[in-house]
């Protein structure tokens, strides 16, 4: 009651909007209390879905155990695509809005999408080998996995060559708009252009026949590691950022007197 | 427009243009391919298709720094930038005298390179078709890639890391125009998702490639 009247009309949901965050101290403070508990839990999430997945789940009839694979392989590949969703919606939101802690966390989340991207690709290629008797194959999915991949390296190295940060910032930007168009062209066009061997999704909310409920559910505790692990190390890396931006401004100014 | 377009032209075919270079690129790919494979004519016709795609695009890839970069050097860049056309017209039509000195001739030189590596002949029209319906989005998403990287020094490696991603779909539906051509089915498919990326391509990726020499001419 008396809080309503001292604050302005609704302070408290501003409290929480994502606008308060551009400024940096205030998401360092609130990162810096969230992370330990996004650590922790990401590592019980982890080890929970790790253990009994690999440990407490029956081998599968025809593929014996190397099904198990699938707990670090769907996770990383789901998180390698929602890394790139994540920077586009960041990059636009810097792009329109200036948030500087908006281009900050893309900047961020660039390496570890890679990383992902890596897991599952070196995970498919570790499965592959002793059930399509292959360790690569230029399958539509696999091909536009390695496609983005590539994207990945390129928005990578586009940060890295721009010295000015908000320049780097703002072409980057452009350049993750364009390339989420081009992925999406491209993953058509391998469909086009090569048929699969890589099963079709086993996971989604609208089928009638997902993965046997003793493999889903373990799966989806290792998801939602994954996705924690995944806002962990991006939190993380975004205060890094901002500590290195900080530095290089105190530095300058200390040039300068 | 026409007179930086005319002026486009005059600047890369005089001496230092780098006119040709990229012809002679795409001949000299289309030549070693078949030192390194063998000579045998079976598989050169197989592989002919993805060899010429490749080539050609790896021709384009070679002259994109040109599009901006001496502009932006000299000065001319922040001029075009403040007159009255519009950066999304200077680069639209820079993408295009880029596409008529490197495209185009690629495109017409493309059947002899064909015979080289014994195209089968069902193959050529679908090959001259789908290089010409292709290569102008070559240009434009290079210049695109031109733009991001120009105000970097040494920004030539770059530049390719980043576009080659960009031509995964221009490639496929070329080369796969000329493979299905080659065995007489479902080549107009691909041929019009090849028109229809190129016309994308110049209708959108101007505006992209505008915002992005703003940014570096800040």
């Amino acid at each position: 009651m008396l809080r309503s009247e001292r604050e302005p009309k609704g302070a408290w949901l501003s409290g929480m909007s994502l606008w308060e965050y551009a400024n940096p101290r205030r998401f360092l403070q609130t990162s810096a209390r969230l992370l330990p508990w996004l650590a922790g839990l990401s590592a019980l999430c982890l080890a929970t879905g790790g253990i009994w997945g690999f440990f407490f789940t029956p081998d599968d009839f025809r593929q014996g155990s190397t099904v198990k694979i699938i707990y670090l392989h769907v996770p990383a590949a789901m998180m390698a695509v929602n890394g790139w969703i994540m920077m586009l919606v960041t990059s636009l939101i810097w792009l329109i809005r200036r948030h500087h802690v908006s281009a900050l966390a893309a900047k961020a989340a660039g390496p570890v999408g890679l990383t992902m991207t890596m897991i599952a690709l070196v995970t498919g290629a570790l499965w592959g080998q002793p059930m399509w008797g292959t360790w690569w194959a230029w399958d539509p999915r696999l091909t536009s996995f390695l496609i983005l991949t590539l994207f990945y390296l390129g928005y990578i190295a586009l940060w890295a060559a721009v010295e000015d940060p908000d320049t780097a910032a703002d072409l980057t930007s452009v350049l993750c708009i364009v390339g989420s168009v081009f992925a999406v062209l491209s993953r058509y066009a391998v469909n086009f252009w090569s048929q699969g061997l890589h099963q079709g999704a086993s996971l989604s909310l609208d089928k009638e026949k997902n993965v046997a409920d003793v493999f889903y559910l373990p799966l989806l505790v290792c998801i939602a590691g994954f996705v924690l692990l995944f806002v962990t190390l991006v939190l993380l890396r975004t205060g890094t950022e901002i500590r290195a931006r900080r530095l290089q401004s105190l530095l300058a100014r200390e040039r300068m007197a | 427009m026409t007179a930086l377009l005319l002026r486009d032209l005059r600047l890369a075919t005089r001496a230092g243009g780098g006119f040709g270079l990229g012809l002679a690129f795409f001949l000299l790919v289309a030549v070693l391919v078949p030192l390194g494979v063998g000579p045998e004519p079976a598989l050169l016709a197989r592989i002919a298709p993805g060899i010429l795609w490749v080539g050609a695009l790896l021709a384009c890839l070679l002259s994109l720094d040109r599009i901006f970069a001496l502009d932006f050097e000299d000065g001319s860049m922040d001029l075009l930038a403040i007159a009255p056309i519009p950066l999304e017209g200077v680069v639209a039509v820079k993408a295009l005298a880029h596409w008529l000195v490197t495209g185009l001739p690629l495109t017409l030189l493309s059947p002899v390179l064909g015979v080289l590596l014994h195209l089968p002949g069902p193959g050529y029209v679908w090959l001259v078709l789908s290089l010409a319906l292709g290569t102008p989005a070559l240009s434009m998403i290079g210049a695109f890639g031109a733009a991001l990287t120009v105000g970097l020094k040494r920004g030539g490696l770059l530049l390719s890391l980043l576009v080659l991603p960009l031509y995964v779909p221009t490639l496929i539906y070329g080369a796969e125009a000329v493979r299905r051509g080659v065995d007489g089915q479902g080549a107009p498919t691909a041929l019009l998702l090849l028109a229809g990326l190129t016309a994308g391509a110049a209708a959108l990726l101007p505006f992209a490639a505008a915002a992005a020499i703003r940014v570096n001419l800040r």
